[in-house]
């Protein structure tokens, strides 16, 4: 048996001392941006999302894959929250980039910006993929059809990353580079410090809600075993897997 | 903390500052909103699990079959709360 609750508590705890310690760093320790100012700040949450958002993909794709090869339906679950949990994040990511274009540009969205015009096509493909599973009824080929869609949609993350790099004229700045960036120390420091808070954050609601959903299948089986079948309430057609 | 407080830079809570309160708000906003989901998915899940352990213990047979509590589970058997 799985026990998705395991070390779940040390997880949250980590994660509340390391976003709080972010929010410290972020409006007590880096500096003002010369150029934006005091709405730079937005970045150490804005910058995080997306990136936790769209690694989530990939780990959801990737997890997909271990359904594909193994069968096991706690692949899927893990695939399912994984992607789930992006999705949420992904939101955030867009909410708290369109609050800074409109700070910074002076417009909410800018259509001819391939970095948010790409981000916003990877988040309406994955935002594809529960509708997909909830209009597949039979729980096996609905495990299969949405992983192999994660898998799929997951590749597409890497692609659009390279394409979006080799575009040419944007807005969009490009900060973190392989080369090193453009962010000084204490501003590079705090990035990174919140990045980490944001993939705990991430790693921990997974957790949660993997352990939640495990807790409710165990119900509903014990339900099932000591009361038989005509006892557990039929889940109706659902995205989750059961 | 306060040699930190006095070497950090002023906050400046001009027109910029709502912008950045707000993106924040939003950021605080999605966790609670998500905690508040999976609280209410918790009680639910409490409430099937009291529901069943009720059920089985108004059994008429849950009491005094050998057989039964054969097969009953640890938690079942020491009327412990299960460890799911």
């Amino acid at each position: 048996m799985t026990t998705y609750g395991r070390g779940l508590r040390g997880l949250s705890l980590a994660t509340i001392v390391l976003i709080s310690v972010a929010l410290a760093l972020v409006f007590f320790y880096a500096p003002l941006d010369a150029d934006q100012g005091f709405v730079q700040k937005i970045f150490y949450v804005h910058v995080p999302l997306a990136i936790v958002s769209l690694c989530g993909f990939v780990v959801g794709g990737l997890l997909a894959i271990g359904y594909l090869r193994t069968g096991d339906r706690k692949w899927d679950m893990r695939s399912y929250v994984a992607i789930h949990m992006s999705l949420i994040f992904a939101v955030g990511g867009l909410i708290t980039g369109s609050i800074w274009a409109k700070a910074s540009w002076g417009h909410w969205w800018v259509w001819n910006e391939p970095t948010l015009v790409s981000y916003l096509i990877v988040v309406l493909l994955f935002a594809t993929y529960q509708p997909l599973r909830f209009s597949i009824e039979d729980p096996e080929r609905q495990a299969r059809y949405a992983s192999v869609f994660g898998v799929v949609a997951a590749a597409f993350v890497p692609l659009n990353f390279i394409a979006v790099r080799l575009a040419q004229g944007f807005v969009h700045p490009r900060v973190l580079t392989l080369g090193g960036g453009q962010l000084p120390g204490p501003m590079r420091l705090t990035f990174f410090v919140s990045l980490i808070a944001i993939a705990l954050l991430f790693a921990t609601l997974w957790k949660y809600e993997l352990a939640a959903k495990n807790t409710r299948m165990q119900v509903r089986r014990l339900r099932r075993t000591l009361l038989g079948d005509d006892s557990v309430r039929p889940l109706g057609r659902s995205a989750a897997p059961s | 903390m306060s040699a930190l407080i006095a070497a950090a830079p002023a906050l400046p809570l001009h027109s910029a500052g709502k912008y950045v309160a707000a993106a924040y708000i939003v950021f605080v906003a999605l966790i609670l909103i998500y905690v508040a989901i999976m609280a209410r998915r918790l009680v639910r899940n409490e409430r099937e699990l009291a529901e069943l352990r009720r059920e089985v213990l108004d059994r008429p047979s849950a009491a005094g079959d050998p057989e039964l509590d054969a097969e009953r589970t640890p938690w079942q058997a020491s009327d412990k709360e299960p460890v799911l």
